[in-house]
Order: C-alpha cells, then sequence, then structure tokens
C-alpha cells in the first residue's frame, strides 16, 4: 500500500490540439506534505490544480487521490477528499451569509443540521472567524472574503488541501494571518503562488514549474536559495532572502 | 454605472432586509408564503364598487410592516417603479364605464371612476403583499418553502440560480462599464458603434464567472440538487399565524365589516 495521498504519473494536457500546457508531470505528496507550486505566469500551476480536483479532464497519464483513480465516476469522492480555495474569492462565494456558505458542503453531502452547525462553527474557529458567521459575504473585506474562502473548504474536512495564489490582493496583517493559519493545518496542502516569502513560510517542499514541465522537486530552501534557478524560470529569490544590496537577510530577520 | 451599482445594491439590501430578526421574520417561510398568497387572492376578489371593503385590506401591510420593522418608504420606493403599469391598467376604465354611479361635492362619480380606482387599489396592495414577503423571508427560505409545495424542483433551482448569478452579470456589466467610461469622459453613454462588442465582452465574461461559481459549487458536492436550510419544524405559532390572517380576511372580504363597527357605535 502507497503512502502518498497524491501521485501525478505522467500526466499530459493540452486544451486546444498541439498545444499541450501540462508535459509528463510526476510527482507525489504524502501525509503532512505542505508543497508550494511555484513558476513563472502561464506554466500551467493552475490548469495542474484543476486536474487534482477534476475540473479539467481529458489529460493523459493517471492521478490517483487517496488510492482512487481520478476519473469521471470517482470525481464525487475525489471532491469529498479535496478543498480546492479559488484565487479569486468572489468566486467562492456565493451564498448570502458566511454560515451559509461554509455549511452548503456539509448540507450537500447530506449531513442532519446539527452535525452541520458542528462542522460550521469548527471551520470558523480553525480560521477564527466566527464573529463573520452571520455577515452577508458581499459586505466583507478581501481579507475576510480568504478566511471565509479557506473556512468553506475546512468543513468537509478534506485530507488535502488546493489553494490557488491564497495570498494575492491581502495586506500584510491578512496575509502574516493566512501563513499562520496554514501553518497550523495539519492537512496535505498544495500551494501555488508567485508569493515565494509566503511559501519560504509554509511550505516543506517546492516544485518548481517551467513551460508546463517540472523543472525542480525539492525542499523548499534548495530551491528558493538557488538564485540562478529562479531566475532562469522567470522568479526571483523570495524578498527575506534578497536583503540590503550585497547582504542576504537570514530568513525571520526583523527590523 | 449608478443604475447597475444601484441595482446591485438593491439586491443586497433586499437580502439584509430580509434576514433580520423580527417576529414576523421568524414565522415560517411556508405559512409566509401562504399568508400573502391569501392575501392577494382575498384582495383580488373583492367587487370593483366595493372600494371601502378594499380599503380595509390595508391592515395586512400595516401591520406587517410595523411589526417587522421593514422601511415603508423603501417599499413605496420599489412601487414607484411598477406604479405606471399598476395604473395603466386602471386609468381606461373611465372611458368603457360611463354610467354615473354617485355625486361627490357636484362631480358626478362614474362606474369606471370607482372601478378604475378599485383595480389601482388592488394592484398596490398586491404588490405590498409580494414585497412584505420577500422583505421578511430570504430567498433561500422561500425556495424552501416551494419545494414544501412540491414545486418542481429544477424550477426551484432556476429562481434560486438566477437570484444568484444576476448580480454575477450586472457586477461584470458595472465593470465593463466603469472602464469604459473612465476612458470616454465627454461621453454621456456608451457610444452605439461599441455596444456590440461591449455585449460579447459582458456575455464571455459571465459565462466565466457563472463557471467559476459552478465549479466552486461541484467541488462542495452539489450535484444538481440544492439543499435547503433545513428550518425548524411548523409549530403551532405558524399555523396561529395562518388562521388569525385567513379569518381576517375572510371577515373583511365576506362581511360588511366598516358596517359592523359603525354600527358599534351608533
Amino acid at each position: 500500500m502507497s503512502h502518498n495521498h497524491i501521485i501525478c504519473d505522467n500526466v499530459c494536457f493540452s486544451y486546444e490540439k498541439g498545444s499541450e500546457v501540462l508535459h509528463n508531470i510526476s510527482f507525489s505528496c504524502g501525509h503532512d506534505d505542505a508543497v508550494g507550486l511555484i513558476g513563472a505566469n502561464g506554466v500551467g500551476k493552475s490548469t495542474l490544480m484543476r486536474i487534482l480536483v477534476g475540473l479539467e479532464m481529458g489529460f493523459t497519464g493517471e492521478v490517483t487521490v487517496g488510492e482512487i483513480k481520478v476519473t469521471k465516476k470517482t470525481l464525487p469522492r475525489i471532491r469529498e477528499k479535496i478543498g480546492y480555495v479559488f484565487q479569486d474569492s468572489d468566486n467562492q462565494l456565493f451564498m448570502p451569509t458566511v454560515y451559509d456558505d461554509i455549511a452548503f458542503a456539509p448540507r450537500n453531502y447530506g449531513l442532519p443540521p446539527d452535525q452541520v452547525d458542528e462542522r460550521v462553527q469548527h471551520a470558523l474557529d480553525l480560521v477564527g472567524i466566527d464573529y463573520l458567521r452571520n455577515k452577508h459575504t458581499y459586505k466583507m473585506s478581501g481579507g475576510e472574503k480568504k478566511m471565509a474562502s479557506i473556512a468553506t473548504i475546512l468543513a468537509m474536512t478534506p485530507d488535502v488541501i488546493l489553494m490557488d495564489e491564497p495570498s494575492i490582493a491581502l495586506d500584510p496583517k491578512n496575509r502574516r494571518r493566512l501563513i499562520n493559519i496554514l501553518n497550523e493545518l495539519d492537512h496535505i496542502k498544495i500551494i501555488a503562488s508567485h508569493d515565494l516569502d509566503m511559501i519560504l513560510e509554509t511550505c516543506s517542499r517546492v516544485i518548481l514549474m517551467s513551460g508546463g514541465r517540472i523543472i525542480k522537486d525539492a525542499p523548499t530552501r534548495e530551491v528558493l536559495t538557488d538564485r540562478e534557478l529562479l531566475e532562469a524560470n522567470g522568479l526571483e529569490l523570495p524578498f527575506c532572502l534578497q536583503g540590503d544590496p550585497g547582504e542576504p537577510r537570514p530568513f525571520g530577520h526583523k527590523h | 454605472m449608478g443604475k447597475i451599482s444601484d441595482a446591485i445594491y438593491e439586491i443586497h439590501y433586499m437580502d439584509t432586509i430580509a434576514s433580520k430578526d423580527s417576529p414576523i421574520h421568524r414565522i415560517h417561510p411556508l405559512i409566509k408564503l401562504l399568508t400573502a398568497i391569501a392575501y392577494i387572492w382575498f384582495t383580488v376578489s373583492f367587487d370593483k364598487y366595493n372600494v371601502a371593503g378594499l380599503l380595509t385590506m390595508v391592515i395586512y401591510p400595516v401591520v406587517v410592516f410595523s411589526v417587522s420593522g421593514t422601511s415603508f418608504r423603501h417599499s413605496v420606493k420599489k412601487l414607484r417603479v411598477i406604479l405606471p403599469i399598476i395604473l395603466l391598467m386602471g386609468i381606461l376604465n373611465p372611458f368603457f364605464e360611463q354610467t354615473p354611479r354617485f355625486t361627490f361635492y357636484g362631480i358626478i362619480v362614474t362606474n369606471g371612476m370607482v372601478s378604475g380606482f378599485t383595480l389601482i387599489v388592488k394592484g398596490c396592495f398586491a404588490v405590498l403583499g409580494s414585497y412584505l414577503l420577500i422583505a421578511t423571508t430570504t430567498i433561500e427560505s422561500l425556495c424552501y418553502a416551494l419545494n414544501l409545495l412540491h414545486v418542481p424542483k429544477i424550477l426551484v433551482t432556476q429562481i434560486l440560480l438566477t437570484y444568484r448569478y444576476i448580480t454575477v452579470l450586472m457586477s461584470e456589466a458595472n465593470h465593463i462599464f466603469e472602464a469604459y467610461i473612465l476612458r470616454a469622459p465627454f461621453q454621456k453613454g456608451v457610444h452605439f458603434k461599441v455596444w456590440g462588442s461591449l455585449l460579447g465582452q459582458l456575455l464571455l465574461r459571465s459565462i466565466d464567472r457563472a463557471g467559476a461559481l459552478y465549479d466552486s459549487m461541484v467541488l462542495r458536492g452539489y450535484n444538481g440538487e440544492f439543499r435547503y436550510t433545513q428550518l425548524r419544524r411548523l409549530q403551532w405559532q405558524d399555523f396561529a399565524y395562518l388562521a388569525a390572517w385567513a379569518g381576517a380576511f375572510a371577515v373583511l372580504r365576506y362581511t360588511d365589516f366598516l358596517n359592523m363597527v359603525g354600527n358599534l357605535f351608533v
């Protein structure tokens, strides 16, 4: 029996014939893995995430989540195991109140009202937004929406959390809050982001993609401190490692 | 665009007031729906010349407005939009029925004037009754009530999703218009030459947004059937509310209530 919860084996995908977006993607994630998915714009990070939750089918190769192969038939079971946080929270929140949005998944999975309530409360507590419980989603700030979006998937009690650019459009305080929350969650996490500082603080491993291929799959520090590798793939060192000219600032350094 | 953003605000405003807490808001949505239907049915069934009897039906909106704390001013603003249509319904009656009915301070009032007036009043009351229903009941609760009435699920889901998606469409239209107007400062509206491309953009963007929302729903277990908030069961207070209003409507409709009250004091 494999200990890997997500296995991608030689996955290729294209939206149109002749222009492959992903080429032979192979990687696996096990229990407690926090993986940062990095790369320049348009390298296929979001497409790969969408394949993992079955939003894009028609790929070749094999994707297995929790020992279930991703096929059209298994999608409901797969999606029960994976929580996907969209880049734009407005796409994630469609119910009138935070409570209703968080309760959406537990209700769909047929839980009785008392258990739905329990799940919602637990998700709110995990993210620390109990005060938003009955707030209307359209009245919330970007940071609050992001936290609520995370809570909506936590209420599904997923094994795996996928996040597409979670720190985008967050102010420093909310970004810090997000990092703390991510570090407290002991799920398998795959986080696609250009915020390499956040990846450095939240992920133990990084997959660097370029041109639809995996260029490097290694521990976070090894990848994110390799200036040459990052620059060759349209990225740069995380800000906290750039420091003052000529003097790299150690991680976590405060003025 | 002021008008679009105002309309989005209006939808959100209705969502907000519908989720307030008041004795009326706490009534089971099925009961509120049935009461509203009964109110409209009794109101429109009044004889076309029974002005006094019809006016007694004002009791329902008065009570619901005051107990639920719903803004009467806002409802009048909403009524203003539909008032021209209501007026149009009744305005032609004086031309069709010219038989004199009575004289009021020397003015001959015809049957057509009276029936036109009752038609307008009926229209206003029906709109107020519907307004009060949606102002005290969230769309989810209303759909839940329709579900209990065995209205086809597909239809109920359509209503709910249309309500949710309409703001998506409107906010996309708003973004497009704002982006246009910021680069066309001397134009009053959108030039007709770009209507086609803007509408095309709006359609494509709305499809994209709707697709993303749908993705978000299916990823959280949505399989075509909306699971509604499991509301509490019907309680005796709900039945009492319905019975009280149905009784009141029947008394106002089938008895000469004003005369009976008048006789008490004479």
